[in-house]
């Protein structure tokens, strides 16, 4: 008899102990459903619909059709592929360089590593997007420097070969929030190694190659895909400084998903176009991740 | 010797790499003291006249509507938001670090997928969403899902989780066994041993959410109701009639907030950034 209240007494304590667990994770799991779940299954349901001010009907795949034969979708994609690959990787070069300056104890450590987390906290500012384009513009910074070297620059920003670079420095200027974690995984590598690298007679860059690299390697791994997904979702920066263009040079694709959901109205269309980008990350993370067993050491 | 000059050598550079990543923005603060001829006159590094009345003038500019307003009206919002975030955040990751519960390694699961997931993604529906809820034009839209931790939540969460996993088991057995609820673990014992884990939650929001343009571009119509991303969008667009001199000086007003925060609580966000490894 005893056994059996005993039981029963168990069982109601941990429904309880159930219930409080879920009362503390109510808000994030109403959340989870209303903010994410449900806008991420509706804009599956509308990129087959076509939708414009006055109505909405299905049409199937024919979006994800039509923009096999746009262009500025084409373009879009293309140059949201190109900023990527060219900013993602000079951007973690810059903070790993940097930071194998600053991990060894100088003095004044503290000092460099918060000036240079400077342009990563205000880099996606409307502020400095509103400097850049004078920076760069045809009588900005940028065009004195050269000045002095006797080299008359015009404007970076107008010129369809020049525009998408602009935007690439200004996201390798933000490369500080990467050198901190950088910086804090470098302090793990357990210095017996460097000297066990040092009694074999390896050089400088022998023991970078041989025992930074390979031990960091997991973290430039989640540096990585970070960087990635935040770069392919680039707006602020575009839509203020090059507003897509010089002749959609810059018209990365959030800037076209917002073009034509709140400027055109086609909802259904956009929708398409973010399951696209979806689709896009996955396959590049996705492929990132796939050759990280090439690359990344894991201590076992 | 040979070391010394290294060092030497490796200070030189980190000095001068370090003032040429700042120049651009004392060139923004120079130029905000500037005469509008002078800002983009070669050669010249220091004006030859300061001009603070830039900053007056710059206050004023848009007719009707101060940049006092747009200073109070994201002050609110970001205000709301770093209150959201904490509560719901803080919630859930005590569930996460110290609860048992079904399912507990699933939900564990969407979480850190809702971390990877690219929020752009949900732009267009979240939208279709707010406007039938009537929350567009008020700052609903961008602090209700803060109280549901939909404001990178995901991230917050994952960094408390972390955090009070480095909270000695003891503490709370000792309370469970003096017949403390789940809550007054929660709130008595946790929640003062986590206070800088807190605190950089705070501070991310509070960063994020003043720097954010896009949300406010799509949910803020009324100029009345703008933030001070959108109204320096807005003088932006007319400032070649108006004057660089004074946008450069809202600019860097605009700025003022997160640099000071940032300087006085580096600490913080060093640490926040390093324990999770994400963002920033």
């Amino acid at each position: 008899m005893k056994a059996i209240t005993n039981k029963r007494g168990s069982l109601f304590n941990n429904q309880k102990k159930h219930l409080t667990a879920y009362l503390f994770l109510a808000p994030w799991l109403i959340g989870i459903f209303v903010f994410t779940l449900w806008p991420f299954i509706t804009s599956f349901i509308m990129s087959l619909q076509e939708t414009n001010l006055f109505s909405t009907k299905f049409v199937g795949l024919d979006n994800y059709r039509a923009l096999l034969s746009d262009r500025r979708f084409i373009k879009s994609l293309k140059v949201t592929i190109k900023f990527v690959a060219i900013s993602v990787p000079l951007k973690l070069s810059f903070a790993l360089f940097i930071a194998m300056l600053l991990k060894d104890k100088i003095k004044g450590v503290n000092f460099f590593r918060s000036a240079l987390y400077l342009p990563s906290l205000i880099g996606t500012s409307v502020a400095v997007a509103a400097m850049w384009t004078q920076l760069f513009g045809p009588r900005g910074l940028i065009n004195d420097f050269l000045a002095i070297f006797g080299i008359q620059g015009k404007s970076w920003i107008a010129n369809p070969k020049t525009a998408l670079y602009v935007l690439v420095v200004l996201v390798v200027w933000q490369f500080g929030s990467s050198m901190v974690i950088f910086l804090s995984g470098l302090k793990n590598i357990p210095v017996s190694l460097y000297e066990a690298a040092e009694i074999d007679g390896a050089n400088k860059i022998q023991s970078f190659l041989y025992v930074t690299l390979p031990m960091l390697s997991p973290i430039i791994l989640f540096n990585l895909i970070l960087q990635t997904i935040g770069s392919f979702q680039t707006f602020t920066q575009a839509y203020i400084i090059t507003k897509g263009g010089p002749i959609n040079e810059t018209l990365f694709m959030v800037l076209y998903i917002y073009n034509k959901a709140f400027t055109a109205s086609e909802m259904g269309y956009a929708s398409a176009l973010s399951w696209v980008l979806l689709f896009v990350i996955l396959i590049v993370t996705g492929l990132i991740y796939w050759t990280s067993r090439y690359w990344v050491y894991y201590e076992s | 010797m040979k070391t010394k000059q290294k060092r030497i050598f490796k200070y030189v550079f980190l000095i001068i790499f370090t003032l040429l990543m700042l120049y651009p923005v004392f060139w923004l603060f120079l130029g905000s003291v500037k005469a509008n001829h002078e800002i983009f006159a070669p050669g010249k590094i220091l004006p030859s006249q300061w001009m603070w009345s830039n900053y007056s003038k710059g206050w004023n500019a848009l007719p009707g509507y101060s940049f006092g307003n747009f200073f109070i009206n994201s002050f609110k919002i970001s205000f709301l938001i770093v209150i959201g975030s904490v509560f719901s955040t803080s919630l859930a990751a005590y569930a996460f670090a110290r609860l048992e519960f079904p399912l507990k390694n699933f939900l564990f699961t969407v979480l850190m997928a809702t971390l990877m997931l690219p929020q752009q993604v949900l732009l267009v529906l979240r939208y279709v969403l707010y406007s039938k809820l009537g929350w567009v034009n008020s700052y609903k839209a961008l602090t209700v899902p803060a109280f549901a931790a939909q404001f990178s939540g995901a991230f917050f969460i994952y960094l408390l989780v972390q955090f009070i996993r480095g909270i000695p088991r003891e503490l709370d057995e000792a309370a469970v066994v003096d017949g403390c609820s789940q809550f007054r673990i929660f709130w008595n014992i946790i929640m003062p041993n986590c206070k800088p884990a807190i605190f950089s939650v705070a501070l991310f929001a509070f960063m994020w959410s003043w720097d954010d343009f896009l949300n406010q571009l799509l949910y803020i119509n009324d100029v009345g109701k703008y933030t001070i991303s959108l109204g320096l969008r807005l003088f932006l667009d007319n400032a070649a009639a108006v004057s660089w001199g004074s946008l450069f000086a809202m600019s860097i007003l605009s700025l003022i907030p997160i640099v000071t925060i940032f300087f006085l609580a580096q600490r913080f966000f060093v640490e926040g950034i390093a324990t999770t490894g994400v963002k920033g």
